[in-house]
């Protein structure tokens, strides 16, 4: 049982942390805003979201899970909210008021 | 055995980070680096078994002091006064006294005897009477409450003097600029959904600190935060400056602080003595009013002194 979580947390963790280099290359290496900020929310959204799924059976207690949920819903907020002003203030540049 | 793979990119992360600062060719790109030199700072102190260090660097080093930073680089880049780069014999001077600083210090790290002199063990000997289980807290609150209370009295000063630096006319005025509300947007949705679960961990971070690591500073920047937010959203206002109710809050932390401990005198063993039995419910006392002085004097530091209106 501990040997199937143990699996099951690696893996899980293992791809979090494949999102997060695919975001940081893709933040490095996408020519426009948009297409980085794509990235970048990828690496907020699904990758931390695998590592604390991965992180959640070996919390200590339920109190402990929660909070890595709290954390992750956080990030989600805060993720979110930067990419839609990142990209309200691209398109505000492309577009000049008439 | 494998810490090396862990400690030699934090290493080599808060070098390169500090280098990007320095070497930045824009205002923004400096900022930049500096507040990713924060956030590895804060994870090189998660490293060295220091939380509370690291938790305080994080909102003040990494967050808090990056908002008004920022602040500044944009209104700069905005205004019309170019900053000029310091003469290059300024530079040298300030980069050799910065090796300086640096060589000597790794010297001092290199001398130290091994095991280095710790007073951890009288610490968790002396800590018991105060009924805490946060060992950086006891030191704070009962063996070196002297240092905290100056601290908690610069944070007072520091909002004296951005507030002085208002012009006269404008004195009396709420803090800071005004930011004009956007009914609909990301920011408006964040600032009506973030604060009431920020508002929580930010009492839960300071109450936490009594027995874990957490405290006032960092849950008073989560709470500051909590009400910048709405205001750069345009959905509050600041308080006036000359409103009696924002001055006593950021002097309540400092006052309390100062009553308990001239309290000692009558009924305890003299300044910042705490009676035997009741050092936790004073220290507990201290910290709260402590918290909401935090987080009413960063967010004043971080909206400035009051300023020209914004045209709609």
């Amino acid at each position: 049982m501990s040997m199937l979580v143990s699996i099951f947390a690696a893996t899980s963790v293992l791809a979090g942390a494949f999102f997060f280099i695919a975001g940081t290359l893709g933040l490095l290496r996408f020519g426009d805003t948009l297409s980085r900020v794509h990235a970048l929310t990828k690496a907020d959204n699904l990758g931390l979201g695998l590592i604390v799924l991965g992180l959640l059976p070996l919390a200590d207690s339920l109190a402990d899970a929660l909070k890595l949920l709290v954390i992750w819903a956080l990030v989600l907020l805060g993720g979110t909210t930067a990419a839609q002003l990142v990209a309200g203030a691209v398109r505000r540049e492309q577009e000049p008021p008439p | 055995m494998t810490a090396w793979l862990l400690d030699l990119p934090l290493a080599l992360g808060l070098f390169g980070a500090g280098a990007a600062t320095l070497l930045a060719r824009s205002l923004f790109g400096a900022v930049l680096g500096f507040i990713s030199t924060g956030l590895i700072a804060a994870l090189v102190w998660v490293r060295l078994e220091a939380p509370d260090v690291a938790l305080t660097e994080a909102v003040i080093g990494a967050a808090a002091t990056s908002v008004i930073i920022l602040y500044v680089a944009s209104r700069m880049s905005a205004g019309a006064v170019a900053p000029a780069p310091p003469p290059m014999a300024q530079r040298l001077l300030a980069g050799a006294l910065s090796v300086l600083l640096a060589a000597l210090l790794a010297h001092a790290l290199q001398a130290l005897p091994d095991p280095a002199p710790s007073l951890a063990a009288p610490i968790l000997e002396t800590m018991a009477p105060t009924g805490l289980g946060n060992p950086v807290t006891a030191v704070l609150m009962a063996q070196r409450a002297l240092d905290t209370l100056l601290e908690s009295a610069v944070l007072v000063f520091a909002v004296f003097a951005i507030w002085s630096m208002a012009p006269e006319r404008r004195w009396g005025r709420a803090p800071g600029p005004a930011f004009i509300a956007e009914a609909q947007g990301p920011l408006a949705f964040l600032a009506k959904v973030l604060p009431p679960i920020g508002i929580v961990i930010g009492i839960y971070i300071a109450w936490v600190g009594a027995d874990a690591p957490g405290g006032k500073f960092q849950g008073g920047a989560v709470l500051a935060a909590m009400w910048v937010l709405p205001w750069i959203a345009g959905l509050i206002a600041p308080p006036s400056i000359s409103d009696m109710r924002l001055r006593l809050a950021i002097a309540a932390g400092p006052l309390v602080f100062l009553m308990v401990g001239l309290a000692g005198f009558a009924v305890a063993d003299g300044f910042l003595a705490y009676p035997p039995g009741f050092a936790k419910p004073l220290i507990l006392l201290i910290e709260t009013a402590m918290t909401l002085s935090v987080a009413a004097a960063l967010a004043c530091m971080i909206a400035g002194p009051p300023e020209r209106r914004a045209q709609p």
